[in-house]
């Protein structure tokens, strides 16, 4: 896998280094390392309680390692002063599994505050803004609604909206299709791989929805819950293809050991 | 500063007699603040009649939203006023967005402008909300009874471990606060009583003062008003967070009634410890009361409480607990009715927790009036 991507020449982005989570005492995951480059769509798998999100939260800088290290663009994130890494976090865009949009304020009062508080923008050009941004997620003319007025699917859409806010070099996903239909998750995936494309972000996504990983993914890791390690990183199709390790091959083909892409 | 090469700046430069270039440079990113739409649709329109615009980003560095936020609003203003609008070298990206925030949305809300109601037709509307209200709250009462008639009929349980757990909760937990509030509230008595009382070398009718006011009202009215920002608020709370979370609708579906395993078990706890927290408080009052009283005038100790013991008979205790026992029934009452009309948001929470501390407040102090009166027109 490792010349494969090496082949591929683009700049690595995040890189984690011997990373070991745990909570207290208790170890999640150890022995992680592995890349992600500039323009990836990252998935990070495995079986429920394997320790996704919690990776995801050590990525955002929201909890800190037990050992190893995350480097930013060749910045040691937890070897650099708290400045320089708010001033990360503020590049990094999450969409949480819930949406966690705040429910006293409008959709775009939500989006608008990392601007207001952040940025030198005027009032008038930050609502324009934040406007265009409800609008690239199909939700133009939602500005005055609240979140508790709108659908699972849209509120999904507004949270991503705000997660695009700052214009975030990094987007991360928290299960984004996590209670959606089939329909409103592809809509979601389409609009991942579009805002990728076009802002040129790198996107990071804690999914088990295979449609998802087979359809957009570009590189991903796999976490096991018994071992407690990484089992493999690289391209989902590649890795269906290619791997010999049973947990892999049992966990993107549902079970059945066929090795070929069930749903995209 | 003038001449950084990645402030984002714009220039227009007039070719022909209708055309007008805009040239676009330097890095349009949030944290460079870049030139407001505003400003660039204000210049446009001091230009005479247009019909072309062409936008060259050839100089372009960077770019983020803020600049497909440019190229929307000029394309607008074009396409409004039958302008023909080009581009040049825009990154294909940002062109992308631009198409993608264009197309027409998916999901179009229903137009939210509606006409104010006239003056009569919203005093109808509040005041078929407050009949709506009081409705739910006497049906709430309603449900309550017939809980209490289930349970002691022997067809629903009550759940005393949980029974045990809001008991100690209402009661020795609110110990601390109670104790401070209330010997506080004896001493200031006891501190405006003694200053008037001096005057007349009366001093030592602080102690029927004291000890009446605290007997009869204060104590019962300062537990109440700590119970009703202690639990009651929690109460709301509670309750209204297992709204948010769907947990009571997950109760009714498995055939539990949420009044029967919520509200009730409440209800008696809190209104149950309201009784020896009312004595507690009135004792400490007292206790407030002697410590001015007898510690700040000639009066002794012991003088101040036989004195306390000549004025305040058993009954005057007796009407305060009543009082007290009531007061907890509103408290609770209150308390899981506004939980329960939780609606599904935080915001909604804190909402319902205001609510609740406020109007059990409210009529806690209505009730005491209420009960004030008959007690006159009956003499007791």
């Amino acid at each position: 896998m490792k010349d494969l991507l090496a082949k591929e020449n683009r700049s690595p982005h995040i890189k984690v280094e011997d990373l070991t989570m745990a909570y207290g005492d208790k170890i999640i995951q150890k022995d992680l390392t592995f890349t992600i480059y500039r323009g990836d769509i990252f998935i990070i798998m495995g079986g429920s309680g394997c320790g996704k999100s919690t990776l995801l939260k050590h990525l955002i800088g929201l909890i800190r390692p037990k050992k190893g290290k995350i480097f930013f663009e060749n910045t040691d994130f937890w070897a650099a002063t708290q400045d320089k890494r708010l001033e990360i976090m503020r590049r990094c865009g999450v969409l949480y599994q819930s949406g966690a949009l705040w429910s006293s304020m409008t959709l775009l009062e939500n989006v608008a505050l990392p601007l207001i508080e952040f940025t030198a923008l005027p009032p008038k050009t930050i609502e324009a803004l934040c406007s265009l941004k409800l609008r690239l997620v199909g939700l133009g003319g939602y500005e005055d609604y609240y979140p508790s007025q709108l659908s699972g699917g849209m509120r999904k859409r507004a949270a991503l909206a705000r997660a695009m806010a700052m214009d975030p070099q990094v987007l991360f996903f928290d299960e984004p299709s996590a209670g959606l239909d089939p329909v409103s998750s592809k809509h979601l995936d389409d609009l991942i791989v579009e805002i990728r494309d076009s802002l040129g972000a790198t996107v990071v996504i804690v999914t088990h929805e295979l449609a998802s990983i087979f359809s957009i993914g570009t590189n991903s890791v796999f976490l096991d819950s018994e071992s407690k390690t990484m089992l493999a990183t690289g391209h989902p199709k590649k890795l269906l293809e290619e791997t010999n390790n049973e947990k892999i091959l049992r966990f993107l083909t549902r079970g059945t050991m066929k090795r070929e892409v069930a749903v995209v | 500063m003038a001449s950084d090469p990645k402030k984002p700046r714009y220039l227009m430069e007039k070719r022909a007699k209708r055309k007008i270039i805009i040239h676009v440079s330097g890095s349009w990113t949030i944290d460079k603040v870049p030139p407001s739409p505003e400003e660039i649709i204000k210049k446009l329109r001091e230009q005479a009649t247009l019909d072309q615009i062409l936008i060259d980003a050839q100089k372009l560095k960077r770019w983020d939203s803020t600049f497909v936020l440019f190229l929307a609003t000029l394309k607008t203003y074009a396409e409004q006023h039958g302008i023909a609008f080009h581009m040049r070298s825009v990154p294909e990206g940002a062109l992308h967005l631009l198409q993608l925030s264009i197309k027409s949305p998916s999901l179009r809300p229903e137009s939210k402008d509606q006409e104010r109601p006239s003056l009569l037709a919203r005093i109808g509307q509040w005041s078929f909300q407050v009949a709506g209200a009081v409705i739910g709250f006497h049906s709430f009462l309603g449900e309550v009874v017939l809980g209490f008639a289930n349970i002691i009929a022997g067809k629903s349980k009550l759940r005393f471990g949980d029974l045990l757990l809001y008991l100690q909760h209402a009661g020795a937990m609110a110990l601390p606060i109670v104790s401070l509030v209330s010997f506080l509230v004896g001493l200031i008595l006891a501190f405006v009583a003694t200053v008037q009382l001096k005057i007349f070398g009366a001093q030592i009718f602080v102690a029927d003062l004291v000890g009446i006011a605290m007997a009869r009202d204060m104590g019962a009215m300062m537990v109440g008003i700590i119970m009703a920002g202690r639990t009651g608020a929690t109460y709301a709370a509670q309750l209204g967070t297992m709204q948010v979370n769907e947990e009571i609708d997950a109760l009714r579906t498995l055939g539990l009634r949420p009044i029967e395993f919520l509200v009730i078990p409440r209800i008696i706890a809190l209104s149950l410890m309201m009784v020896p927290l009312c004595i507690y408080a009135d004792l400490l009052g007292i206790a407030g009361g002697a410590f001015v009283g007898a510690g700040f005038s000639d009066v002794t100790l012991l003088q101040y409480i036989s004195e306390t013991q000549k004025a305040v008979p058993l009954s005057h205790f007796f009407i305060g607990l009543g009082k007290c026992f009531i007061y907890g029934i509103i408290v609770a009452l209150i308390g899981c009715r506004k939980g329960l009309s939780c609606g599904r948001s935080a915001a909604a929470v804190g909402k319902v927790t205001t609510s609740a501390v406020v109007t059990s407040i409210v009529w806690i102090i209505v009730a005491c009036a209420i009960i004030t009166i008959i007690c006159y027109v009956y003499r007791i």
